[in-house]
């Protein structure tokens, strides 16, 4: 099989996994002359996107498609009639290094079905990074799967040559995960989170200690690790979707939890919905877990026992301002920061801003689409100097049909 | 009277800072100022030198450090009237400092957005260059082209310089060039598109990666758009797929839900896992698998793993804590964490060993609430005690200690299996039905706990008490 035919296997096997970030890691470059590539500070860089809104950021490959494992939701289980492939240690580290000095792409993110063990596979991982980081002086992105039941010594070595490392928790909740991917142990994905927690915290240990000890600290992951969760494979609920999330945020310092709308596959499994995949549901999902994660949002104020779903029709935030209508409306010239953050409409930045315009002038309506702030939805919720509404907006029972958007917004990019 | 200043490039920041800083010295307003660049000079114009202010500058004035980044950046943009609006927003800022923090201001606005315009047109150069390798191995030379939309060359090329240090190439544009050659990077002037080469033999597997990459089953163009304008499209190789795998996506998936289910590749053979013969003695490695699959109450659900207990199979002595915490629950080890540095601290003031003292806790499965990064410890209750009891009962039958130690209420309630006031009981042994002594102390994380460092101190020192009276009791069985 020719090597354009292989990775055009590995890579559609490849693409169910959300995470392609960049970002997030160590500075590098190649000054020197001695090596080859850099890493981007902040958020990395996409060096491409794709008809389906997703950023092309690293090559996305895995090492092999032939799985031992039989998960329903997966396009390489082992019971799929899908073209099977292998790429060599060789062809990868080749084909990273000719992508890269095209500047198609910031790295490699390398994953693979299981063969004959769990070790094995790990072990064929880390050899490209290796061979990459140590043959090649590689300095450019790398992002590894790792393999829940592999031994310590290979997750060391992992974390030495990666960037990145993630292990997918796949279902927001034990029993589906026992019933769509039998061979997949939810405790061996824990303890595997646990384990890289306990190394990042170690690095990170060691690296404070670098600035007054001369000792080189020894390195793992400086981007941390991420997890992804497939949307609508099971009958999980929102709720249980994001107190899974935020269970993994405080128990492993995961850097993000990607959500996988599950999507219709080549060689689908009967026995899950073959349907389009819930991509608002996966949209207002991500926006749930940003307003837990940067919004000061306690997942009991986003979702709870009445209300285990978010509402499709309109954003997370709009929705709980609808449910508190009486702590509007908001005097934005006097307001505090948390109190700000959650004005439907008011994003992160423009809170800032608003901040610090508010010390030397009084906010008008007029100043609120120049601080990008979606008027119709901000107005019947805050005070401006000019601007107050009438209370007859807020009590209104239709105030929700009015802020519902008129038609889908699909166009949400990551 | 109007006062034409005349700028060497499109670019020349040094020559603008001059003449601004001179001009408002000598109070000429902005609009008394018309900016040109060299080479688009007005057609009766007069020398620079004449045009600019006589008179010595004498005083000085500051500026915000954050008004230089600005004014750097913004003057990289193709606007004509960005050197205008600079030193309008200069003069400006002379009779208010603040004014850049102003977010509502009209002109800071435009400033803003200027440099969030030359700032996105420097990523999205350092992400859509596309090099194409010409010559032959060993002399190899990688070349692009590239057209931005400002005049960003000048700052984006150092990136390309710290990445690509081992090759040779250049960046061809209509405006200017920049090249690496031989560790040196040095520009030229712009040239047209014919003078870079049309192909690169990676193309073809690039543009296949491309559109394998793709899910059609989730068509988001307008998500695709926003983040890589057409604008840039014709200096992608990949861009030349977008129309056709827009076409038939709709077509292929729709063809992936229809299609009839496949006979699966081979029969289900699964590996059974070996069903291991029960013994009729549990033994502490038979007790810690068991003991891992524990599902007794719901506290197995969001902790890691199940924290058996740990030690020599037949120590003389078990201490009890309360339950795993936070990196207990990470390392499958007990006592591992803050309060276990604490406890082992305080064992070997008191002259015990650890590593000959078995050491468990009550409940095996870490109980917290999730806040943010962190979690926080909650305290299990009696339900969860006593649904883990028979663990404790089966680790005590096995190693059989002479003395149990008992740090907190929970290891007392579980103990001595009803509700047990740590301060009536501590401090002495206390002698259990089954033959069995025990000794009750607070739990290490308690003293973590006082705020006070006196308090802590004091604590510290009747916990080491306490252990010390364990300590005695292990001599005295060892010398029995």
């Amino acid at each position: 099989m020719n090597l354009q035919r292989k990775l055009e296997i590995l890579a559609d096997a490849a693409k169910y996994d959300a995470s392609c970030a960049s970002s997030g890691t160590e500075l590098r470059d190649s000054r020197d002359g001695k090596g080859l590539g850099s890493t981007a500070p902040g958020m990395g860089i996409c060096h491409s996107y794709a008809p389906d809104g997703r950023c092309i950021s690293l090559l996305k490959v895995l090492l092999t498609n032939a799985c031992n494992y039989d998960c329903l939701y997966c396009v390489n289980r082992a019971s799929s009639n899908v073209p099977r492939a292998r790429f060599t240690i060789d062809e990868v580290v080749r084909l990273t290094i000719d992508f890269y000095r095209r500047n198609y792409i910031e790295g490699l993110f390398l994953s693979s079905g299981i063969i004959r063990s769990a070790d094995y596979t790990m072990e064929q991982v880390v050899a490209v990074a290796r061979k990459l980081r140590e043959e090649h002086r590689f300095r450019g992105y790398i992002h590894l799967k790792t393999i829940p039941e592999a031994n310590d010594d290979l997750i060391t070595e992992a974390g030495k040559y990666a960037d990145r490392l993630s292990i997918n928790i796949e279902m927001p909740e034990e029993d589906s995960l026992a019933k769509l991917a039998p061979e997949k142990d939810v405790r061996a994905i824990r303890r595997t989170m646990g384990r890289l927690r306990l190394k990042l915290d170690e690095a990170k240990e060691a690296k404070k200690a670098d600035a007054t000890a001369r000792v080189r600290a020894p390195r793992f992951a400086p981007a941390g690790q991420t997890t992804q969760m497939i949307v609508g494979a099971d009958a999980a609920s929102d709720q249980t979707i994001l107190s899974t999330s935020a269970n993994l945020y405080g128990s492993y310092s995961l850097k993000r939890v990607y959500y996988s709308a599950f999507s219709p596959i080549p060689d689908a499994s009967r026995a899950l919905p073959l349907s389009a995949p819930p991509l608002m549901r996966e949209h207002r999902l991500y926006q749930a877990d940003w307003l837990m994660r940067f919004y000061g949002f306690d997942i009991s104020e986003i979702v709870d026992a009445t209300n285990p779903m978010l509402p499709l029709d309109i954003d997370p935030k709009l929705a709980w301002a609808l449910r508190h209508r009486d702590r509007f409306p908001l005097d934005i010239n006097r307001a505090s920061r948390e109190e700000l953050l959650r004005v439907p409409g008011f994003g992160a930045k423009a809170v800032e801003r608003i901040l610090s315009a508010r010390r030397y002038t009084s906010i008008r309506a007029a100043d609120l689409s120049r601080l990008h702030v979606p008027r119709n939805k901000a107005l019947p919720f805050i005070v401006l100097a000019d601007h107050r509404p009438s209370p007859k907006v807020l009590e209104s029972m239709t105030l929700a049909k009015q802020l519902k958007p008129k038609a889908m917004q699909l166009g949400f990019g990551f | 009277m109007t006062r034409h200043i005349i700028l060497d490039s499109e670019t020349d920041f040094d020559g603008w800072r001059r003449a601004a800083r001179a001009l408002a010295l000598n109070n000429v307003a902005p609009h008394d100022v018309v900016w040109r660049t060299s080479g688009n000079e007005p057609d009766l114009f007069t020398p620079a030198a004449a045009v600019l202010p006589d008179g010595p500058l004498v005083s000085t004035f500051n500026v915000p450090a954050q008004f230089i980044e600005l004014s750097q950046a913004s003057i990289l943009h193709r606007d004509p009237q960005r050197f205008a609006l600079l030193y309008r927003l200069l003069w400006r800022l002379r009779m208010n400092h603040d004014l850049l923090d102003i977010a509502t201001d009209q002109d800071v606005i435009r400033i803003r957005d200027m440099v969030r315009a030359v700032r996105r047109d420097e990523h999205k150069m350092h992400a859509f260059v596309r090099f194409r390798e010409i010559g032959r191995e060993r002399d190899t030379h990688f070349i692009a082209w590239f057209e931005p939309e400002h005049h960003i060359v000048e700052l984006a090329a150092p990136f390309f310089m710290r990445r690509f240090a081992d090759m040779n190439w250049s960046i061809l544009t209509p405006d200017i060039c920049a090249h690496w050659n031989d560790d040196r990077l040095s520009f030229t002037p712009g040239v047209s598109r014919d003078e870079a080469p049309t192909e690169d033999r990676l193309e073809k597997v690039w543009r296949s990666y491309y559109a394998s990459i793709f899910n059609p089953a989730r068509l988001k163009v307008k998500a695709m758009q926003t983040e890589m304008p057409k604008k840039y499209w014709p200096n992608l190789p990949e861009a030349s797929l977008v129309k056709s795998l827009i076409a038939n996506a709709g077509r292929v998936s729709s063809e992936m839900i229809a299609a009839e289910a496949t006979a699966p590749r081979k029969p289900q053979q699964r590996e059974q896992p070996m069903a291991r013969q029960p013994s009729a003695h549990d033994s502490l490695s038979s007790l810690r698998e068991k003991a891992a699959d524990c599902r007794a109450c719901p506290l197995w659900k969001d902790a890691t793993q199940t924290v058996f207990g740990e030690g020599p199979a037949h120590a003389q002595v078990m201490l009890v804590g309360e339950q795993p915490g936070d990196k207990e629950d990470l390392a499958g080890k007990p006592f591992v964490g803050p309060a276990g540095q604490m406890l082992d601290r305080a064992l070997k003031e008191a002259g015990i060993d650890r590593t000959k003292v078995y050491v468990t806790n009550a409940v095996k499965h870490f109980k917290f609430v999730p806040r943010g990064k962190i979690r926080l410890h909650q305290k299990p209750n009696t339900a969860e005690i006593r649904a883990c009891r028979p663990w404790y009962e089966r680790e005590l039958a096995v190693v059989n200690p002479a003395l149990v130690v008992a740090m907190g209420s929970t290891a007392a309630q579980s103990v001595f299996g009803k509700i047990t006031p740590i301060n009536k009981s501590r401090g002495r042994l206390i002698d259990m039905k089954d033959g069995r002594k025990a000794l009750v102390t607070v739990h290490p994380s308690y003293l973590l706990r006082l705020p006070d460092e006196d308090a802590r101190a004091r604590e510290y020192e009747r916990f080491v008490d306490d252990l010390k009276i364990a300590a005695t009791q292990m001599q005295r069985d060892r010398a029995a």
